[in-house]
């Protein structure tokens, strides 16, 4: 199957600085793609790029394998057939929701049309909303119109510029999930770009960690939590904490923890130190261990606990226990590892010596 | 090197380049034909002092500086005394005729200070209705009581603030709707009465307002020129006119201005300091309508009074006075001679709105899409016509186009004995460039007002749902525009219409607008007879009253 997406090494600057560097990658027709990363990563610069907002300083971009966009040249956004959803929504004041959705169909006849606005605002569950102006839309409501208008042409990207950013925090998985299931139900590709991990797990089949214009990883949401590719995305996705471990053999490591296995970075011989990503479901609370550490810290989470603990040496790890398990800040409790296969990275000031 | 910094630029982006950088010098160049009447007006600061100046500083000089003063003190104190009561009054109380005196109180905007100010010579002389009827109820004869002389820097300090109110009270009221009620709600939980509410938090968080609107009433103060004429106050405005016109010494003129442009430029550095200063006080953006306080016993009678006098002396009696002349004067006066200054007032406030509406789009699309700092601060510079009393453009117009006129008629007649004569001076040319420099800013500020409406966002929407820039601008922009370009037009064809010093010095020999001959007519003592003209003006002002009360409901917070 050929991809839909293909991008390929785009470079992309402002004034001269690079704010996107040489990043690649491809979607497949169907599935959702999320660019993820802190703000001022470059993710929405890139996106724009896609839709033609943009020009490339070099690199391409190709839909269908045909090249929208090379060095210095860029199909025109309304001859892409990519469709936006935009951070502010950016729907048209003067229209009326109806109005909105038809912007894009102008090529259909009256008859049509109508059918087709009426099928959207079906699909995104606001049918009696034809004739209402945009200002008097909820947040939710506002963003739902913004999807539907996107769609409504069917075209045959869809881009998503952090649209949910605007909602509460309770609001946002419900309000991804339910855009993933209206695209998921239409059999649309999508590109999604946000800087909330929970968002993108909630919505996107696979997802691209960007930092400082770099591409971290391409991958799915359970590959990147279980096995980042990088101590940066070991940090940016999910909870955990880094400890420095020492290669036993070419399946174990040494550390405070314990004896641990897992996989052993390339290069590494016995002796040579590690950073061991540790994540609290990796520690569990056994008062019978004799394994001990002291509580510095507690959050009550309703099921559990999440404790942060300190270990003889200080290194602080976190750990999940159930929350009948309440300790008091300053008690010693017992831990026990409990994984079959640890994350770890070579130490960095080894390999620059 | 990096290959990709080294990339030839291709068509399509070198088109844009050239685009880009042509709409960018033409944004430069506006700013810098808008800013030409005062530069020159401030390149005379560097002229060593002639005769003429010498004879003003040792005569008149004082006299000009200290009448502007005390008509700016005088004025000032009116405006805010009227503008902050009646703001108060109508936004934290509650009494029947409130909401017809929310809009009500702006009317006194549709009479020119130079209109109000002859009305009332009309009314309170000797001749007056004011004093024949005291007199036939009274029995004095001529001599027997005192009156106060309405013609005198009092008398113009009374009339500049009756109409110049509702600066402050526009923005005042805006300011007290536009607090967060929780700000307020927190003060009465830690104890605080209503009233100590009012003075404490609600009117301290309104001052960047009250300072805002007082610094416009203030440059309109400075601008006058037909009331404190009329009145024989000799200031600034006066002074220019008559060292131009009687001592016949233009360097002298526009020393003059010079000098009255820096009080300007006092008022415009106190006014952006109230603006920045307004943006530290929003605290929150929940908004709710203050509840009101209903007013009962004798404030109701006190609270209506507040409103009332105001309007009353504002518009209602000049209106009515000037409606009762023109009724009177109609026959004669509506002939074939009105129709001409209509048709001449009309031609020229049409013509000027068009130009400051076109160049108003060039400049405000100039900064949306071609924006950095140069274009951002030439859009900015456009903007401060507003602030230049009229008579300053006339003068700083007048020099360089007689200027201008004598080199190329010299130069003419030299190389080919052909006389050029006048071409710019005097002629529609230099009054139309007039006006587009006191004017542009009234447009470029609604173009500007309207044009934030449009995310750039929503461009990008339509292009990705298959639109071209062109269609764009037609399917999107157009329609959302199109209620500010109107209120643009609208607002700069009023100011023309109304406008007075800069028409009389610019005019074209015998050309005559409604405004001048109003203005001559009342200068002859004829005032029953000025009223048509008047009128008409002033019924024209009463347009973007309406258009400001409209957008005051429209705007209200708390409607999201």
């Amino acid at each position: 199957m050929p991809e839909l997406l293909e991008v390929e090494n785009c470079v992309l600057a402002y004034d001269d600085i690079p704010v996107v560097k040489q990043v690649s990658f491809a979607l497949e027709t169907g599935s959702i793609g999320c660019l993820l990363g802190p703000s001022g990563c470059g993710k929405t610069t890139l996106l724009r790029a896609i839709a033609g907002f943009e020009l490339l300083r070099s690199g391409e971009i190709r839909l269908r394998g045909q090249v929208v966009s090379h060095s210095g040249w860029a199909l025109p956004p309304e001859q892409r057939r990519v469709g936006m959803v935009f951070q502010d929504f950016a729907l048209f004041p003067h229209l009326t929701v109806a109005g909105n959705i038809a912007f894009g169909l102008r090529h259909l006849s009256e008859r049509e049309r109508r059918t087709r606005v009426r099928e959207l605002l079906e699909l995104v569950g606001m049918p009696g909303y034809a004739s209402v102006y945009p200002h008097q839309l909820s947040g939710g409501q506002q963003q739902r119109i913004a999807v539907a208008r996107a769609i409504a042409p069917r075209p045959e990207l869809l881009l998503l510029d952090e649209p949910f950013s605007s909602m509460d925090a309770e609001l946002r998985e419900q309000l991804a999930r339910e855009v993933r299931a209206i695209l998921k139900q239409e059999a649309i590709t999508a590109i999604l770009v946000t800087h909330d991990q929970y968002e993108a797990f909630a919505m996107a089949d696979e997802i691209g960690v960007i930092n400082q214009g770099r591409l971290m990883q391409w991958d799915s949401g359970y590959n990147l939590y279980h096995r980042p590719a990088n101590r940066f995305v070991a940090d940016f996705i999910g909870q955990g904490a880094i400890i420095t471990g020492e290669v036993l053999n070419d399946q174990h490591v040494n550390s405070e923890l314990g004896i641990i296995p897992g996989r052993i970075p390339e290069g590494c011989v016995p002796g040579c130190k590690v950073d061991l990503l540790v994540r609290p479901d990796d520690i569990q609370h056994d008062d019978e261990s004799e394994l001990q550490a002291r509580v510095v810290e507690k959050a009550f989470r309703g099921a559990e606990f999440l404790y942060t603990l300190e270990l003889h040496s200080g290194t602080r790890v976190l750990c999940f226990a159930p929350s009948h398990h309440d300790h008091a800040i300053g008690e010693s409790i017992g831990i026990r590892m409990e994984i079959d296969h640890l994350v770890m990275f070579r130490q960095e000031r080894q390999t620059a010596s | 090197m990096n290959s990709t910094t080294t990339q030839t630029v291709p068509a399509t982006s070198s088109r844009q380049h050239w685009l880009s950088s042509g709409w960018r010098a033409g944004v430069l160049l506006v700013a810098l034909i808008v800013a030409l009447p005062v530069l020159t007006v401030f390149s005379f600061v560097f002229e060593p002092a002639g005769e003429v100046w010498r004879h003003l500083a040792a005569t008149v000089l004082q006299d000009y500086v200290v009448n502007s003063l005390l008509l700016m003190l005088g004025v000032g104190a009116g405006t805010l005394l009227l503008g902050v009561s009646t703001a108060w009054v109508t936004t934290t109380c509650e009494f029947p005729g409130r909401r017809v005196f929310e809009w009500a109180l702006l009317l006194p905007m549709a009479i020119p200070a130079y209109i109000i100010a002859y009305t009332y010579t009309g009314l309170l002389d000797f001749a007056g209705p004011v004093q024949t009827g005291l007199r036939e109820l009274t029995g004095w004869g001529y001599g027997d009581y005192w009156f106060p002389q309405i013609r005198s820097l009092g008398g113009a300090v009374v009339m500049l603030s009756l109409v110049l109110y509702p600066y402050v009270y526009l923005l005042t009221r805006a300011a007290f709707l536009e607090q967060s009620v929780c700000v307020l709600e927190v003060s009465r939980t830690l104890g605080a009465s209503p009233w100590r509410t009012f003075s404490r938090v609600a009117l301290p968080l309104a001052r960047p307002a009250v300072i805002t609107g007082l610094s416009l009433a203030l440059m309109e103060t400075l601008a006058d020129y037909g009331t404190v004429q009329y009145f024989g106050v000799d200031t600034f405005t006066t002074g220019i006119f008559r060292t131009w016109f009687g001592l016949g010494d233009p360097g002298a003129a526009a020393q003059l201005s010079a000098l009255l442009m820096s009080f300007v430029f006092v008022l415009i550095l106190l006014e952006r300091w109230s603006r920045r200063q307004a943006r530290y006080h929003h605290t929150t953006s929940r908004y709710r309508s203050l509840p009101r306080h209903r007013l009962r016993g004798w404030q109701l009678p006190v609270g209506v009074l507040v409103c009332l006098v105001p309007l009353l002396f504002g518009f209602l009696v000049p209106a009515g006075q000037l409606l009762a002349w023109a009724l009177r004067t109609a026959p004669e006066m509506l002939g074939v001679e009105f129709l001409q200054l209509t048709w001449h007032s009309l031609i020229l406030a049409g013509s000027a709105a068009l130009i400051a509406l076109l160049l108003g789009l060039f400049m405000a699309y100039g900064k949306r899409l071609h924006g950095n700092w140069l274009v951002q601060g030439a859009v900015r510079i456009a903007g401060m016509g507003y602030a230049v009393p009229g008579t300053v453009i006339a003068v700083g117009v007048m020099i360089p186009f007689a200027a201008f006129d004598n080199t190329l008629d010299g130069w003419m007649r030299a190389q080919f004995g052909v006389s050029t004569g006048l071409l710019l001076s005097g002629t529609l040319a230099a009054l139309l460039f007039a006006y587009t420099v006191r004017f542009l800013a009234v447009s470029l500020q609604t173009v500007e007002a309207g044009l934030g409406k449009i995310r750039l966002s929503m461009d990008d929407a339509a292009r990705s749902m298959g639109y071209r820039p062109g269609e764009v601008l037609r399917r999107v922009h157009m329609p959302i525009m199109r209620g500010s370009l109107l209120t643009a037009v609208l607002l700069v064809f009023v100011d023309v219409l109304k406008e007075l010093p800069a028409t009389l010095i610019l005019r074209p020999f015998n050309f005559n607008t409604l405004a001048v001959r109003a203005y001559e007519l009342a200068s002859d003592e004829r005032l029953a007879d000025a009223a048509s003209a008047s009128l008409a003006i002033v019924l024209a002002g009463i347009i973007p009253v309406i258009l400001l009360s409209r957008s005051i409901a429209h705007s209200r917070p708390g409607h999201a």
